[in-house]
């Protein structure tokens, strides 16, 4: 009976060790599970928040159903989980999840220390400053000595201490915790600013008692380019996150929309037709479906859709596509060709 | 020394003054010149808060309504808990089966109302139990007879709230039973060991076990090995919970006098019979007030596994207010969750005065 049991703990142990041993192919492990687990934020309305009945929606949660269409060809075999800013990178290091689409901001530190590569940016974020119309201020150089109301702990806080200091002014943080709480302490008038990423500030306004009695200041202070990340060690798995959002960029390029994708396969353009699939190549080099960057088109959208459908104008945040428009329109967004 | 003859004896009633509304007044709140005063004041405070929180409340609030509808008003906006019903209660639960984690709830209720009575007190409630939690479990998870398999992950809202009080307190008041024992026992190692543990739970606060659940411990495991994040966080809540119950029992021990040990030993009881018998049920009895204290800061605690991003009942409120939609009615959402947790809580403290009172033997 003893030896029984040395000989199962024995198995125990190689089939850990046997775990460790492939555990560095990432793309190896989301293939055997059947879906990809992502990191999203639970909280931030418009990048990844659950909607009324428990549907994840946002920004974040189409680029990682985007991913998951990639690799699986079906947009439904992704698992989200909701993580707080702490908890993000650990889950990501310990293997929780396989990609982290949480409005994170790529830094340097980030990308060495942390043990992560971070791929495409999918959302070109900033810190700004929301005030009352009625204040009259036309720039935030004209802010000295104002009450500023910031969440505490982020860099936002710090962002914003490092442009009063730089611009020779004074200035009273009133830090408040939540996001619900900060925006009712500003519209009832307990600080004079407003500062958070541009993203946010949009939001707050959107539900202000009355909207039109508030302003976005033009400046922006600060850089916040928010991308996916994987972590070190499998440069395949990296390679195929990065071209899924990059996939959904070239799209927009290409003018291809989930609704004329069916259309375009019949388009004589090389470009487009080795983009679909109908000229094969990106996929076996992907070590993906040659179909992957029609089906991502097909069942997300490209990244002009996702960004209207969960961002943009006619959505309650309303936000205009700014630097996160293509290059061609004087954005930022810019896809390395699909060849 | 005459006696007026009876027919002539006339009963008087008491001044008016002295009984009924107005007495009761002049004897409480108008005995002093200090005490009119205060109660002068209060009236005057009152007058001005009541009418405009009722009106607020009542008269100018929307019950049932779009969010739009309530921008147009003054008063409460109640819609946005029977707008979001649906995620407040049941998180990320798949719709279409949220019978299961009410029924699971309802058959919970059921058999807390079934235990209360000190008559089903006997083994075969034990086994009760077993069956309902499987059945729970099973509802809850499914994956059989047609019912879809919810993986632990979507689990919450209401349901996650009861299951990590519930487990919580069950599964630490045993434990923290063992290391009061454990505590006061004469071998050295188990003694310490106990000492250890209590002091070193005790010492940091529950937010900190939940962080090192969720953050840390993860990392010292294989790559490649998770262990559930609900399973993780209700290990921390039970650890956590059972080093206070731990000295609350303790508490109850000492107290015992030394006559009932040495009874018990006179009695020829060895250590475990003279605990089972004698000990315990006299010092369990005495620390029902401190323990339900402790059951019922255990039961709001779970609250804090918000900040490991587990959508217990307060987070899925708090990300339904995320919504721009919603996001101006916290307070209405905010009254709503601290009425649930209060009439959980004031159910399992009158229980407890009730249970005190059977129990109550007199010495």
């Amino acid at each position: 009976m003893k030896l029984s049991r040395l000989v199962a703990l024995v198995a125990v142990f190689s089939l850990l060790a046997a775990g460790l041993a492939f555990a560095g192919k990432d793309l190896d492990a989301v293939r055997s599970k059947g879906f990809v687990q992502a990191g999203v934020n639970g909280g931030v309305f418009g990048f990844g928040m659950p909607d009324e009945k428990g549907v994840w929606k946002g920004l974040d949660v189409d680029t990682a159903r985007a991913i998951a269409v990639a690799v699986f060809g079906d947009a439904s075999k992704v698992k989200f989980t909701p993580l707080t800013a702490q908890q993000r990178f650990t889950a990501l290091q310990s293997g929780e999840i396989d990609v982290l689409t949480r409005n994170a901001t790529r830094t340097l530190s980030r990308d060495t220390q942390l043990g992560l590569n971070f791929v495409q940016v999918n959302y070109y974020d900033g810190q700004g400053f929301l005030i009352p119309k009625k204040l009259g201020v036309k720039s935030a150089k004209e802010l000295g000595g104002a009450t500023v109301c910031v969440l505490p702990g982020t860099t936002t806080e710090q962002n914003a201490a490092d442009y009063f200091r730089t611009n020779n002014m004074k200035w009273t943080p009133v830090v408040i915790e939540n996001t619900t709480e900060l925006a009712k302490t500003f519209f009832a008038g307990r600080c004079d600013v407003l500062t958070s990423d541009a993203s946010q500030l949009a939001g707050t306004r959107a539900v202000a008692p009355n909207p039109k009695d508030y302003v976005i200041l033009p400046e922006i202070i600060s850089k916040e380019p928010l991308a996916p990340a994987v972590r070190h060690g499998d440069d395949q798995w990296r390679d195929i996150v990065d071209f899924s959002v990059l996939a959904m960029i070239n799209a927009e390029e290409l003018g291809i929309t989930s609704q004329n994708v069916d259309e375009m396969l019949k388009s004589t353009d090389p470009m487009v037709q080795r983009f679909l699939g109908v000229v094969p190549g990106n996929g076996a080099a992907l070590g993906l479906d040659e179909k992957w960057a029609y089906n991502i088109v097909k069942q997300v959208g490209n990244y002009g859709e996702v960004f209207e459908r969960n961002v943009g104008v006619n959505t309650t945040l309303g936000i205009e596509r700014g630097l996160n428009a293509l290059w061609t329109n004087g954005g930022l967004m810019y896809s390395p060709p699909f060849k | 020394m005459t006696t007026p003859p009876s027919a002539t004896r006339e009963y008087l009633k008491p001044p008016i003054t002295e009984v009924g509304v107005i007495g009761w007044l002049r004897g409480n709140l108008f005995n002093s010149w200090y005490n009119s005063i205060l109660t002068i004041v209060f009236i005057l405070v009152l007058m001005q808060l009541v009418p405009p929180l009722f009106k607020w409340a009542f008269v100018d609030s929307l019950w049932n309504s779009s969010s739009e509808a309530c921008r147009e008003i003054d008063g409460a906006c109640w819609s946005v808990i029977p707008q979001n019903i649906n995620f407040i209660i049941f998180g990320f639960f798949p719709e279409g089966q949220q019978w299961r984690p009410t029924l699971a709830m309802l058959l919970m209720v059921a058999l807390l109302f079934y235990s209360k009575n000190r008559s089903a007190w006997k083994k075969s409630l034990g086994w009760y139990w077993l069956v309902g939690l499987v059945v729970m479990g099973g509802l809850m998870r499914g994956g059989f007879f047609g019912m879809t398999l919810v993986e632990t992950a979507q689990w919450s809202g209401l349901p996650l709230t009861f299951m990590l009080s519930l487990f919580g307190i069950v599964g630490a008041y045993p434990l923290g039973v063992v290391l009061a024992l454990g505590r006061r026992s004469k071998m050295p190692a188990i003694k310490t060991l106990c000492v250890v543990y209590i002091e070193l739970i005790r010492g940091v606060p529950l937010i900190s076990l939940l962080f090192m659940s969720s953050v840390m411990f993860p990392l010292f495991l294989p790559e490649g090995v998770t262990i559930d994040k609900v399973l993780r966080a209700q290990v921390a809540i039970i650890l956590f919970t059972a080093a206070y119950i731990a000295e609350v029992v303790r508490g109850g021990l000492q107290a015992m006098p030394r006559g009932q040990y040495e009874a018990a030993d006179s009695l020829g009881l060895n250590y475990n019979q003279t605990m089972r018998l004698v000990i315990l049920p006299q010092a369990l009895k005495i620390v029902i007030p401190p323990t339900v204290s402790q059951m019922l800061s255990a039961l709001k605690d779970t609250s804090l596994v918000v900040i490991i991003a587990l959508y217990d009942v307060l987070k899925t409120t708090k990300a339904t207010l995320a919504n721009p939609k919603w996001t101006g009615y916290s307070t209405e959402a905010y009254i709503f969750l601290a009425v649930l947790y209060f009439i959980c809580c004031y159910a399992l403290s009158s229980y407890s005065r009730k249970l005190e009172k059977d129990l109550h033997t007199g010495h």
